[in-house]
Formats: C-alpha cells, structure tokens, sequence
C-alpha cells in the first residue's frame, strides 16, 4: 500500500500541451506503470487530438467520465491555475495536484473557500496537493509531478516536505542506506495551499505500509506546529524532523511564498522546540535526516 | 512588494477612505511649498521610507510655522533613518510627506491580513491604536480583536460592526467606522495585498475617522495584474543586488556572514545556509537558481555573490533532479573561469548525471574541492575560510 495514489491510478493532465506539462507528462509515463496511469490531457481547443499517445479533452468532467481517473496533475501557468483546480474540483475528482508556482494568494483563497463550501454542503470532496509542489511518488508504481524517479525505491519510509529538492535530498539520504520510501510527498510552499503536514501525517499514520516518516518543514505558518501536536496525541510510529531557515531573517520572503517570518512562532526554533516536545526526532543538520531513522527502527 | 505611506494613502483615497491631505515632496522647497499649499497651522513633516518606527527614530515631526517646515524637512530629508526595521545603518530619507495637521482624540489599530489557518482574510482592528501592534500581541493579546472574512460575501456590516464597538468607537462615528473597515477590505482584495494596516486610525474632536497611516505589502504573484501599483516600486528602498539578482529569476538575500552559496531550490538553500551555521561561520547570502539553471544564469549567480567584499568562500549545493549535474558544472565551471574566482569554492552535487558533472568539475583545472553530503561540503568551505 501507499498513500494518495498508487500503480492502478488514473491521471488526467491539465495543462499538457504546454512546455512544461509536456515534459513532465513524458517522464511520468516512462516511470514505472506511467503508461498506464496517464490516461488524458485536457484542452479545449486541442479536444480530439493526442500527445504521446494521450488523448486529450475538452473539460476535466469530459476526461473523467470517458477514462475513470480519478486525480488531476496541474501545469497550468499561474494566471489559470486556481480555475484548473476548481474545474477538478467541479469533476469531483479524488485528487487535484498543482504544480504551479506563482498564483496569485487571492485566487488561491477564493478557490480553496469555494471547495470547503462544495463539501460544506454536501458535495464531494476533492484533496488538493500544492500549489508550487513537486507532487507525490509511490516509488515503483507512479509518479505524479516533476520529481527525479531513479533516486526513488520502494520500500516502508514516508516522506513529506513543503520544499522540492530538500525532499529529494531526505529521499536520496534514505535510499542511500537502503530504506527505501512507501511515498514521498511534496505539500507545497505557498501560503495557501491543499494538503498540510497534518493531513499527510495522518494517512502516513493509517498506512499499514509505512513504518516511519521523516516530516521538513520551513519557517513561516503554523502547520508545523499543528502536525506537531497531532503527532503527539495519535501518531504511532518514529518520526525524524527537519526545519529549514534557522539562519533566516525575519521579514524576508526565503524564495518561497510562504517562507516568511512575521512573527515569533515562525521561526525554525520555535517549530523545532514543539516538534521535540511532541516526540520527533529533530535535527538541525539536514545530512543526518535518513541516519537518524535508521537508528529509531 | 512595498509601497510608501503617501502611496498607501493615494490608494485607501481612491478606495474612497479619508485621510489627512498631503503633497509627497523631494526637496526643503517643494515641503515648504506644500505647506502653504495646504494652509492652516499646524503640518506633520513624515520621512517616506519602506520601514515602520520612522516616529521614534526622529523621521516624524509636528511643526507650528512654515520656518519650522523648513528646519524640520532639512532635518530629515537626506538622513539616515535608524528605525527596529531599517537595521543599524538606517535608511536615507529621499521622500517626504507634508500632511495637515490632525486633532487627535484617540487612535485605534485596524488591518486585513491573510490568515493561512483558516484560509481567510483576517479584519483584525485595536483600541490600542499608534503603538508597536507586536507589543500590543505579546503583552496584551486581549485587546485585538479579530474576525474571518468569507471571501464570497465579503466583510459584512455586522462584523464591521462588532470590530467597531469591540473598540470603543463612540456611537456618532460608528457609522464612518464601519465604511472604512468595509473599505480597507474591498482595497486589501482588490489591490492583492498581503498586508494593509491603518495604524493609528484616528478619531478627530468633531468625530471624523481618519486614516493617519497606511502601510500596504503587495503580494508579488499578483503584481502582473496592477501595473498602478508596479509604478509605486522604489527601487531605492531595495537591496540593489537583490534587483540585480531578480533581472535574471534568481532568488536572492543578502546576509551577514562570508559564505556565499548558491543552491537549486530554496528548501535546500535554507537547509545549507543553516548547514553552514551548524559548522560554526555564516551563510553570506541565501540564492536559489530556480529549477532552470543555465550557464548563464550561475554565471550572474557568482558575480552577484562576488560583490559582496564579504565573501571569503563559496559553497554550490544542488541536488540534480530534471537539472542534471553535467549542466550545472559546466555553468560552474564557465563561471569560475569568467569571474576569475580567488576564494575558495567547494562544490556538493547530488542526482541526475552526477558522475558526469563531477568528472567535468575535475578536469577544469580549476582548484574546486568535491564533497558528498551538505554537512561535508559546509565543513569543507568553513574549514577553507579560516
């Protein structure tokens, strides 16, 4: 088992026929069962039309109900992005994953209001990942976003970060020793997004497939600090954690959106202290993430 | 993306918010002339830099004669304006504000912020008005007051109202309180901001409600779609290398330390400026090369770090993923050569074609030194720099 997603999954591609949902969309499909996880694009001008042997849609509604998938990839560019996200929510998708970075926080607000009112009133629920993530691996089985494939393997470890190359390299870390990943997950780090540490932890937790997880957060938000405290009341299996920008100034966006200290609790201290008062292994050295693991299972 | 205080004004006016009228001015003339302008008795001479605290720090003042403009615009324009915000070396003064002056019966805090845990817009509003809003967090939490705006609806008049009252406003001004509340909302939404703060919002003798500062940040996602608001950019409030760095999509910060780094992604350029720290010297500078590095762009990425007579060593850290390492070594190598590099340089590269990448930096010629991990690499550099 996994989390979110897994061999048998079937994924529509919004924002295909551009350069980078092209590329990327090429180096999923040679990964692992890719061929047979990405079942549809969407554009509506290039409705009836193909791109590696995908076939593409006007709509999200239109690709779901002619190819059963059930989760959305996005590489639309910034200024549609959020409406991409609630067309997959309007499909009643599983699973929307952005990959966009660079949308606008308003319309990532009006979009995320609008799909806790759908469920609010009965609607289904559709679990968004991102904006500006790399997405998520099942290592051996799918991967859907813009993470290198080989450093991945399979194995009983769960991986969930807000930046995308500090998760390759926990991802790398953890290969390297022979603990390979159940999945690795990339929440994204904008201020508005999907999916927290929170949420990821608790299907980490559920999963009978996943022994430990390495949780890397950054400075600025709370979500850190609520996993932290959930953690602490439910979570039943060793956690290593990580903060990036002990060294950041505050006021300072650090390259992310998100990554801003406004106030005390954002800074990588104060969410170090309350992870180790919740019972993580924290680190402040970003090598040793895989070998501290290692040492608790 | 900042703006000034008279900028922030002109806004919240079109947004229909009153405030006190003003002229921005950029000389002693041009104050003194706004003030005759302007008429009355009474002026406020107001430093116009992006830091907060100008009050405390000398950078505001009441005058009771146009000599007094004078002396005090002369006082202020050109100096460097230490505030908590600006650092210790302070901010020049280019710009001033001349407003009329105000009759001050009390000054409350109101602001609209976005709330990443609730995943709205925050209206938060405090009777403890023209104080260091932090202060009035840490020691008097009590005293703001705060309420959650559906996006779709907007603020409405009962939380206006509730934020109104939960303050004191007397009940003759309620009504323009509330308006301006409303207001700032529909300006905060409106313009993508990610901060708008009145503070003080004044009350005046005969109760109107003012707005006696404004401080707006601009969420810069959204800048492609309020080119007025772009035209408010002073770039001499901002770092010059972080422009310089910007020109070419790179992330750039500068810091206090020696080491410079260059690295693929900002998690990981955290992690190895804290990495750095962790071995005992500091991070120079935090830059992300993006995803999409090209020879050119390390290029520009070592000038910009090079400026910096700070820097005693440089650490590159990337982690290949769609960017291989052959790309990126070819870029450093390109680049050390170009720039004539003198301080040592310690290379970490991890992923995609790594071997390839590494053989390239070998054969260079140039005096680079390898590592494997970050913490090797950081020791490495640190150890160099001594």
């Amino acid at each position: 088992m996994s989390i979110l997603i897994n061999k048998d999954t079937k994924v529509i591609t919004q924002g295909i026929t551009g350069k980078t949902g092209q590329f990327h969309t090429e180096k999923c499909q040679e990964y692992a069962n890719g061929k047979e996880c990405f079942v549809a694009g969407v554009n509506p001008k290039k409705a009836g039309e193909k791109i590696f042997d995908i076939p593409i849609y006007a709509s999200v509604k239109e690709a779901a109900a002619e190819t059963g998938a059930t989760v959305s990839v996005i590489y639309v560019p910034p200024a549609g992005a959020a409406a991409a996200i609630w067309e997959a929510a309007e499909a009643d998708l599983d699973l929307a994953i952005c990959i966009t970075e660079g949308i606008p926080v308003r319309d990532m607000l009006e979009v995320r209001n609008k799909m806790k009112k759908k469920v609010a009133a009965g609607g289904k629920e559709t679990l968004l990942l991102g904006p500006n993530c790399p997405g998520l691996i099942t290592p051996d089985e799918i991967k859907i976003g813009i993470m290198p494939g080989h450093i991945h393997r399979k194995g009983r470890i769960g991986v969930v970060s807000r930046s995308g190359t500090l998760t390759y390299e926990a991802v790398a870390q953890l290969t390297e020793i022979g603990l390979g990943q159940s999945s690795a997950v990339g929440i994204g780090g904008d201020p508005i997004n999907g999916l927290k540490h929170i949420d990821v932890m608790r299907m980490f937790n559920d999963d009978p497939d996943t022994d430990a997880v390495i949780m890397i957060g950054e400075i600025g938000g709370p979500d850190e600090a609520e996993a932290a405290m959930w953690c602490k009341a439910n979570m039943k299996k060793p956690i290593v954690g990580f903060i990036a920008g002990v060294t950041a100034p505050a006021g300072k966006r650090m390259g992310h959106a998100g990554a801003l200290i406004s106030g005390g609790a954002d800074t990588a201290d104060a969410k170090l202290a309350i992870m180790e008062e919740c019972g993580f292994t924290v680190t402040r050295n970003p090598s040793e993430m895989a070998k501290l693991l290692k040492a608790m299972l | 993306m900042k703006i000034h205080e008279y900028q922030g004004k002109e806004i919240l006016r079109k947004f229909g918010v009153t405030t006190p009228r003003g002229v921005p001015c950029f000389s002693v003339d041009e104050a003194v002339k706004a003030a005759e302008t302007l008429g009355g008795k009474v002026w406020v001479v107001k430093a116009q830099i992006h830091a907060g605290g100008r009050g405390k720090g000398g950078g505001v003042k009441v005058a009771k004669s146009l000599d007094e403009v004078r002396q005090y615009a002369d006082q202020i324009l050109g100096m460097q304006l230490v505030t908590h915000q600006t650092g210790p070396e302070g901010q020049k003064v280019r710009r001033l504000l001349i407003e009329e002056g105000a009759d001050i019966k009390k000054e409350y805090y109101v602001a609209a912020l976005t709330d990443r845990a609730t995943q709205k817009v925050a209206m938060m509003a405090s009777s403890e008005g023209g104080m260091d809003i932090e202060e009035v967090a840490h020691s008097t939490p009590e005293k703001i007051l705060k309420v959650f705006v559906d996006p779709a609806v907007g603020l409405t008049d009962e939380q206006a109202l509730l934020l109104s009252n939960g303050i004191g406003v007397p009940e003759g001004s309620t009504a323009q309180a509330v308006d301006t509340l409303k207001k700032l909302y529909t300006t905060y939404m409106e313009t993508d901001c990610s901060l708008a703060e009145i503070n003080p919002l004044i009350l005046e003798g005969n109760g109107t409600i003012k707005a006696l500062d404004a401080k707006f940040n601009f969420d810069s996602n959204a800048l492609y779609r309020h080119p007025e608001i772009v035209e408010f950019r002073d770039l001499d409030e901002e770092d010059a290398d972080e422009i310089e760095a910007s020109k070419f999509d790179l992330a750039y910060i500068s810091l206090d330390g020696n080491i410079g780094c260059l690295v693929n992604g900002a998690g990981l350029a955290m992690a190895t400026m804290d990495t750095i720290k962790l071995f005992g010297a500091e991070p120079a500078n935090f830059l992300d090369v993006g995803g999409g590095a090209t020879t050119e762009k390390v290029t520009e990425a070592f000038k910009i770090m090079l400026k910096n007579p700070k820097v005693k060593g440089i650490l590159v850290n990337i982690f290949g993923g769609i960017m291989r390492c052959d790309t990126i070594a070819t870029g450093v190598v390109t680049a050390a050569k170009e720039v004539h590099l003198s301080v040592p340089l310690v290379v970490r590269m991890k992923g995609t074609n790594e071997e390839i990448g590494k053989q390239i930096l070998r054969d260079s010629g140039l005096p680079i030194i390898a590592a494997d991990t970050m913490a090797e690499a950081a020791q490495k550099i640190v150890d160099a720099v001594k």
